[in-house]
């Protein structure tokens, strides 16, 4: 079938649509000017700006370690709630369970940000705790959104696996804990791995929720960003998203790279 | 001692004096309203090589699993050398599986697939690993043992799988169709092969399988399942040449079934009224038939002769050659009668006797009353 | 201690199920039992903003905040346009994303997997900065206007920033991988002897498209549909910043209602309205789509 010239021109135009904003964020990080519509000359100032700004490096250390610690409580809560779901055949309160675990896949991120937040207030008010909002609340928000994420790609992935093989380690005297980390955990570890990976990135990049549920000294790095990008153009936010870009295509292509030897 | 005598020396369920060593008493698992298996009853004696064969959705499957502890039983008790395995889970049960898909461990070598089962037993590793390279030699893949599942091929995936259901020396062996994917010469070699091993262990197997052929070549005893139920339990000839009812005939290998009205019985000998073949058929039968019942007679292929003169025989009838198959070692006729039934006949081409029987000549095929097998149901 | 757990009817199954399921309880179902019981309080000018539920061992609760909401335009109004606004960015980000995905899918390894990591690379980088560039190309005095008027396509500069356009194209730009990854996913499986079939039989490449597989990659537009649509009416970040004071969406308006106005009663409100409007019904819809793929 001769293919038309239609379709490498459509795609062609749609690569272009989804990497010339990103592109601009790049050239722009190095104009001297802070204006887009006047050219400085090249100019790396806003770098050494973004790298002196305080507020800036303080939130994002603040937006690592919410980061870190909510990706993998998401991992394990997801991986037990994608084990539950697919191996533990009937149980009661299996579709709560599902339903809950699949709910913050289509909720509105205010919704979840303020049900959150006024969970915390109340409990504070009858409990005690959590005393004030700031990085423990952000960190039990994320991990209870980001599980959903994880329990998605662990549960496709054990779904696809041949349960053959579990059998078959139970009927060679394994009890059911031994079965999950002799065997599961080394088949379903790549899953592990987006998820960790996939809800890193939903932390490091939520806005909505961190808003709500956090409190003063806990301003995460896209607070901190959306509060100055709502003035207009800075150019100290193109050079962070140059480099956070460039972060990011690195460790795409390495991993990639891994892919590829691996499947040879 | 009885290890000694194989099961298919002994024949213990002859005189059934021996306990049996598995003993499934009125399993029934349901699931809803459907009965996968009904109310099933089996007696499996030490040593033997068992096969439970039927069509897919038979219920054969569901059984096997519920002997390995996969499945709890809806009613009923399992019993596997005098212990009663109820509440008992799949990995303290006597029993080891050799999984139709093989399930192997893609992530550990050879070895450490086969070493599995031996450390969960709590066995140190010197010794786990000295029996496994005896049970590698068993299955002849001593050269194998540092390789990884997918680097190995269809058949030698096979005998890892076996090597690890073995290597524990499981009181009973349960296989689900272990030799489905292999390809058919294969599949012969490793039928022998299986039943060696079997012997020279002298571990109980049950094996699971809708392959006739690999059940008769294979098994000390058949249990034919249908719907659920065991309709048959005997020994391969027996299965064969006595078929129980039309089902087990029909399943088993070829065979042409004639559907008549009993007319005359003297003394083992009935005449039987049949419009399938337009003469009056003979045969002979233990069984107690009544005046104008309805019966069929099931009669196998090779057991009929297929002439071109008319021959002196019981049963004689006339027809056209509508198809020869020429397989090589036999040939296959089939031969369309007066009443426009088609039987099937099979003759061996060992004797090259006369110039072969070719498409629509006029045949005469006939058979012993021995020949036919009465069935009321 | 096995058998004194054994005896409280806690084994280790029965714990493992409970540690997800309490962990969601408390911080994914409680919260919107919350949630409901602000929407129907009064709001007051004190810690927490919001009159009790229990006052005097009876139940004080309103409906005040509802009926506002009903009675107010703006937030029937500002459903309407979200849904409005997220279905017209769904159509694009299907028109503009078929053709990606179908081109993709037919390439030949290892141009396919390059072309997905170009895909897959925009959604691993910030959301938020991406929409932000897009303030940097659609304002008055930003880059498309510096080029428009350069070339000499226009005289006077475009208004789109703060617009309706602007949200489209941010909604469109952001989600449009979430269309592309399903839609790939689908036509990737397709059988190419399907197409050869239909070849064979005399018809043309466009009727082969039509009748073999746009049909079959309906699963597929269905998914990336959903996958776009239901976050983008929900959404808040893109109108925001892209949009202006005229666009009405729902998401903006719970965000105002609670910081700018400090009303959380009827923040609550609106959120429970979207739940009953929204996410129960999309529920139901997977909860409908889950049985019959277990059916079939």
């Amino acid at each position: 079938m001769k293919r038309s010239i239609f379709l490498p021109v459509v795609a062609f135009i749609g690569f272009l649509f989804l990497y010339i904003p990103i592109v601009s964020l790049v050239i722009f990080s190095f104009n001297k000017s802070k204006l887009v519509t006047v050219w400085g000359g090249w100019s790396t100032k806003w770098y050494g700006e973004l790298l002196h700004d305080p507020q800036i490096l303080g939130a994002a250390w603040i937006s690592l370690k919410i980061g870190f610690v909510s990706a993998t409580l998401a991992t394990v809560l997801g991986t037990i709630a994608a084990m539950v779901l697919t191996r533990f055949g009937r149980l009661r309160g299996r579709g709560l369970l599902t339903g809950m675990v699949t709910a913050p896949l289509v909720m509105p991120e205010v919704i979840t940000g303020l049900s959150l937040l006024l969970l915390f207030v109340t409990m504070e008010a009858m409990f005690g705790w959590p005393a004030g909002r700031g990085m423990l609340t952000i960190i039990i928000a994320h991990t209870t959104f980001c599980m959903a994420y994880v329990a998605v790609v662990v549960q496709s992935r054990l779904v696809d696996m041949d349960d053959a093989i579990e059998e078959a380690a139970a009927d060679l005297g394994a009890r059911p804990l031994r079965v999950f980390f002799d065997i599961t955990l080394p088949m379903i570890a790549p899953a592990l791995i987006s998820g960790w990976l996939l809800s890193f990135t939903l932390s490091l990049d939520d806005l909505v929720i961190a808003s709500f549920v956090s409190g003063p000294g806990a301003s995460t790095l896209p607070m901190v960003i959306f509060s100055k990008v709502r003035l207009g153009v800075s150019p100290d936010i193109n050079a962070l998203a140059t480099l956070i870009v460039v972060t990011v295509a690195i460790g795409i292509s390495i991993s990639w790279f891994f892919m590829r030897k691996k499947v040879k | 001692m009885s290890q000694q005598l194989t099961a298919c020396e002994r024949r213990p369920w002859i005189e059934a004096v021996e306990t049996p060593f598995i003993r499934i008493k009125n399993i029934t698992k349901s699931f809803g309203d459907f009965a996968a298996v009904d109310d099933v009853s089996l007696d499996i004696y030490k040593g033997e090589l068992f096969c439970l064969l039927g069509g897919s959705g038979c219920g054969k499957s569901t059984l096997l699993r519920m002997l390995a502890g996969f499945e709890t039983p809806t009613s009923g008790h399992i019993e596997i050398d005098g212990q009663d395995m109820a509440g008992v889970s799949a990995n303290l049960r006597p029993t080891n599986m050799m999984f139709q898909s093989y399930a192997l461990f893609p992530h550990m070598s050879v070895e450490h697939n086969i070493a599995y089962g031996l450390l969960r037993e709590g066995i140190s590793k010197p010794e786990a690993m000295a029996r496994v390279g005896d049970m590698l030699a068993l299955v002849k893949l001593g050269d194998f043992a540092a390789r990884k599942p997918h680097q190995l091929s269809g058949g030698q995936q096979q005998r890892v799988a076996l090597a690890r259901s073995l290597v524990k020396r499981p009181k009973l062996l349960l296989l689900d169709e272990p030799l489905g994917a292999l390809d058919k010469k294969l599949r012969e070699e490793t039928q022998f092969e299986l039943i060696q091993i079997q012997e020279s262990l002298g571990v109980t197997f049950i094996v699971v399988t809708h392959d006739q052929e690999e059940a008769m070549t294979l098994s000390t005893r058949i249990g034919v399942m249908d719907a659920g139920k065991i309709v048959q339990i005997g020994e391969p000839p027996q299965i064969y040449e006595a078929p129980d009812t039309k089902f087990v005939a029909d399943f088993i290998g070829s065979v042409n079934m004639f559907e008549g009205k009993v007319d005359v019985a003297v003394a083992d000998t009935l005449r039987i009224k049949t419009s399938d073949a337009g003469v009056d058929l003979v045969v002979d039968t233990h069984q107690n038939v009544d005046a104008h019942q309805k019966v069929w007679i099931a009669v196998r292929p090779e057991r009929i002769v297929i002439s071109r003169d008319k021959p002196k025989a019981d049963n004689v009838v006339k027809g056209m050659v509508e198809e020869v198959a020429y397989l090589g070692n036999l040939s296959i006729y089939r031969v369309r009668l007066g009443t426009g039934k088609v039987l099937k006949v099979t003759k061996s081409n060992r004797l090259h006797d006369g110039a072969a029987i070719k498409w629509d000549e006029d045949v005469y095929l006939s058979w012993s009353a021995a020949a036919g097998v009465v069935l009321t149901k | 201690m096995r058998a004194l757990l054994a005896r409280l009817g806690l084994n280790g199954r029965t714990l493992v199920i409970a540690v997800p399921m309490v962990w969601l309880l408390v911080f994914f179902l409680i919260p919107f039992l919350v949630v409901l019981k602000i929407s129907v309080a009064e709001p007051l000018i004190a810690r927490p903003p919001y009159s009790p539920l229990f006052v005097d061992g009876a139940i004080k609760a309103t409906f005040s905040n509802y009926a506002y909401l009903w009675q107010d335009a703006l937030y029937i109004n500002a459903y309407l346009s979200s849904i409005k606004i997220a279905f017209f960015a769904t159509v694009l980000a299907l028109l503009i994303g078929y053709p990606m995905a179908y081109y993709i899918a037919r390439s030949a390894e290892p141009k396919r997997s390059l072309l997905l990591l170009l895909i897959v690379l925009p959604f691993w980088t910030s959301f938020l900065l991406r929409v932000y560039a897009w303030i940097g190309i659609l304002k008055t005095k930003g880059i498309l206007n510096l080029i428009l008027m350069k070339i000499g396509v226009i005289s006077e500069p475009l208004i789109i920033m703060q617009t309706d356009i602007a949200v489209y194209i941010g909604i469109v730009y952001t989600y449009l991988p979430f269309m592309i990854l399903p839609l790939y996913a689908n036509l990737v499986k397709l059988d190419d002897s399907l197409l050869e079939a239909s070849t064979d039989l005399g018809a043309r490449p466009v009727t082969t498209f039509i009748k073999i597989t746009l049909p079959l990659s309906l699963p597929g537009i269905i998914a990336g549909s959903m996958l776009v649509f239901i976050p983008a009416i929900g959404e808040f970040v893109i109108p925001a910043l892209l949009g202006g004071p005229d666009t009405l969406m729902i998401g903006k308006i719970l965000w105002s209602e609670f910081f700018s106005n400090r009303d959380w009663p009827v923040a609550s409100a609106v959120a429970i309205a979207m739940l009953v409007l929204l996410v129960i019904p999309i529920m139901l819809l997977r909860m409908a789509e889950g049985k019959q793929g277990a059916a079939t």
